[in-house]
């Protein structure tokens, strides 16, 4: 039983990254109907601006609990950064291009800034510094739920309840909303689409580099590479939960998740990834909607 | 005088706004590099110059490059009327073509014994990416499938060759085309389920199928003896003569070239045949398609087993040249160069992926400096190509006919009318 509550745990620590990066996607996709591809990087690149500005604070004797705050400020204002950029650059020229011009062209993105990162940084593992500290309170469960799993799937919960506000009270949000369900009719009565879409790009990047951070902190090692994984499998958890729909991306994160390490405690751990994937092809195939999508229709 | 400069301000203006935008965006990763066993932070301030101009010129350039394509859309907007290139024109002109094929193919015959056979090597990886170029033009290009983990059934056709020669001493002549085979029921088993899904799902399917493939060869160790990959495996026979290292380097290069003549010549005629007009039907409008009483799921099935069965003959080839293989030869990577091949050299175009093949692999072969760079100019030359020239280097020309009507079509047309 405690092999179960430890293991679930895990599942649910995990599930929550994924799911912070699986919004990101949803959202995207909710709006211009695009995966994106090079989200994954952004994911990657904010846990390196992470990993480099705590470092420099640490090195110049910042207090501990600033250089958290610091440090998350830094790679979500970063992480935004990227993301209005590459929507900028490969994204908004070929919004009436054919579908697959966009697909590829995010390939490239996320080809390119894997080795932006890779050139101008290292190909190395880096040793993520530990910036979560460990609670007293916490102290009895230490064995089964560890500090930094906490304030993962805390900062999490906490991330879900203010995303869904903003999209439910601000204007903005409804904005957003209108845009995705008719991207011409949302111009039509004055809603500013790509300033809508700029911003989605923002708050998605600004989701998955927090999602970086905590991660990186949890499994202690980021390199350039980390996107790539990371990045199908939060896609995975959009397409379970029904992508274009923001709770079906966070429910597809915690199934996923929990999946995941039940399957590797109890089945066997060298293939992770592969149950992941088979996950993915599963729903794929047998419900391509989602757990909380809504079907849809091709019109001609 | 006023008028024109003021423009002038505002551009540069701006072009300096994008610059400033890109030093703060590249500021951590570019600038800031940490030394953590020393605890040291190594501040790189040039980077930060050499980004500044750079953006600041290329934003410049970008934005004269933009106003003459307008300029020149707008002229032809105005001319109305169809054009070749000049490389369409060399390519529909048989007269211009043949020559030109036949001159190539001479080039390739004289090749080994003019170069040396470290060059020949080269060679042979590049007509290797050829031919999975043109592989994948048939699912990419053609019919429209992105395929992310094409790789999958290079590796489904390597494996085959190195269990099946170190397992049961089949030969090379006979593992070529039950590898291709092999790759294309993969093709099939794959296909089958996930066609069904749109297009960008698709795309991420493949892209796990791959992984998965590559994770079982990784981890299933009784199989495929995991990580540390199989060596010892044969090089292709000739008529039972052993060959030494160079004759051997020479003869698979002629092997290569048959298989890329060959390979040209049957994706020239399925181009042409009702199947690959089905393809590019299909790739344009399915729902058209369907109207028309297009069979979409065999036809797209066709594609990717046709696809994956070049795949599967390459990694044979493959298998028998290194004479050792092991999974990191099929990572995503790898999908993603031959990706690059068919998008840079021109989706559907033959001539345009074979140009593509040997600019990308040859290019960086012999410039060994940049070559650390390769990745990073596929990736950006992608994102440009879709931009700026989503044909690629090399279109395909649309093939059109024209309704001209006969001089005495117009009488007949009177004679009808009652009036």
């Amino acid at each position: 039983m405690d092999y179960f509550i430890e293991l679930f745990f895990s599942g649910l620590t995990r599930g929550s990254i994924y799911a912070l990066i699986a919004l990101g996607y949803t959202m995207v996709y909710g709006i211009i109907g695009l995966i994106n591809f090079a989200h994954g990087e952004i994911y990657m690149i904010g846990a390196f601006t992470a990993y480099i500005i705590a470092s420099v604070l640490s090195i110049y004797g910042f207090p501990a609990l600033s250089i958290i705050i610091l440090a998350g400020f830094a790679a979500a204002i970063w992480a935004s950064a990227y993301g209005y950029t590459v929507e900028k650059i490969a994204y908004k020229p070929l919004r009436h291009a054919p579908r697959l011009s966009p697909l590829i062209s995010a390939i490239g993105m996320s080809i390119f800034l894997q080795n932006y990162v890779l050139l101008a940084q290292t190909s190395d593992f880096l040793a993520f510094p530990e910036l979560i500290p460990d609670f007293d309170f916490m102290e009895p469960y230490a064995d089964k739920v560890g500090s930094t799993d906490m304030v993962i799937i805390v900062t999490t919960i906490v991330v879900m309840i203010a995303l869904t506000f903003f999209i439910k009270m601000t204007r903005i949000g409804k904005a957003m909303r209108a845009t995705s369900q008719d991207r011409t009719m949302a111009r039509l009565i004055g809603i500013n689409v790509d300033k809508v879409i700029s911003v989605t790009f923002v708050i998605g990047s600004a989701l998955a580099a927090i999602g970086g951070i905590l991660i990186a902190s949890h499994i202690g090692q980021i390199n350039f590479y980390i996107g790539f994984i990371a990045g199908i499998k939060a896609f995975t958890a959009a397409v379970l939960g029904g992508i274009g729909s923001i709770p079906g991306a966070v429910l597809g994160g915690f199934v996923l998740g929990l999946t995941e390490s039940f399957a590797t405690g109890y089945v066997s751990s060298d293939y992770e990834d592969v149950f992941a994937f088979s996950l993915l092809v599963l729903i794929l195939i047998f419900k391509p909607s989602g757990l909380l999508g809504r079907e849809e229709v091709e019109k001609v | 005088m006023m008028s024109s400069l003021v423009p002038l301000l505002q551009e540069t203006l701006r072009s300096l706004k994008v610059a400033l935008w890109f030093v703060f965006l590249t500021f951590p990763i570019m600038v800031i590099k940490v030394h953590p066993l020393e605890k040291s932070i190594e501040w790189r301030w040039q980077n930060m110059i050499f980004v500044g101009l750079g953006t600041f010129i290329l934003s410049i350039v970008a934005r004269i490059l933009m106003d003459q394509g307008k300029k020149r859309r707008k002229k032809r907007a105005l001319q109305h009327a169809q054009k070749y290139t000049l490389v369409q024109t060399i390519l529909r002109e048989p007269k211009y073509l043949y020559p030109l094929a036949f001159a190539t193919l001479a080039f390739g015959l004289v090749f080994p014994w003019i170069f040396s056979s470290y060059q020949t090597n080269i060679m042979i990886t590049a007509l290797m990416y050829v031919v999975l170029g043109l592989g994948l033009n048939i699912v990419v290009g053609l019919a429209g499938l992105l395929d992310l983990g094409y790789v999958a059934f290079y590796a489904v056709g390597a494996y085959s060759y190195a269990l099946l020669n170190t397992h049961f001493d089949l030969g090379f002549w006979v593992v070529l085309p039950l590898g291709a085979i092999l790759a294309a029921f993969f093709g099939i088993l794959l296909g089958f389920p996930v066609l069904r899904l749109r297009g960008d799902y698709l795309a991420i399917v493949t892209l796990g199928f791959g992984e998965i493939i590559r994770l079982i060869l990784e981890n299933w160790n009784e199989f495929s003896q995991g990580p540390s990959g199989i060596s010892n495996i044969d090089r292709p026979g000739f008529f039972g003569i052993e060959l030494t290292l160079d004759q051997s380097i020479t003869y698979l290069f002629y092997l290569m070239l048959l298989l890329v003549v060959f390979t040209i010549f049957v994706v020239n005629r399925l181009q042409d045949s009702r199947l690959g007009r089905a393809w590019v039907a299909l790739r344009e409008d399915e729902i058209a398609c369907q109207a028309m009483g297009i069979d979409k799921t065999k036809t797209k099935l066709t594609a990717f087993a046709l696809g994956a069965m070049w795949a599967g003959m390459v990694g044979v080839i493959f298998a028998a040249k290194t004479t050792f293989i092991n999974p990191a030869s099929f990572t995503f990577l790898e999908s993603a160069i031959i990706l690059a091949i068919v998008v840079i050299g021109g989706m559907g175009s033959v001539v345009g992926v074979i140009v593509g093949a040997f600019v990308l692999i040859l290019l960086p072969e012999y410039l060994r400096a940049l070559s650390e760079y390769r990745m990073l100019a596929f990736g950006a030359i992608m994102v440009l190509v879709m931009i700026y020239r989503p044909q690629g280097i090399i279109s395909t020309a649309k093939r059109h006919i024209q309704y001209k009507p006969k001089p005495d079509d117009k009488h007949k047309k009177q004679a009808a009318d009652p009036s």
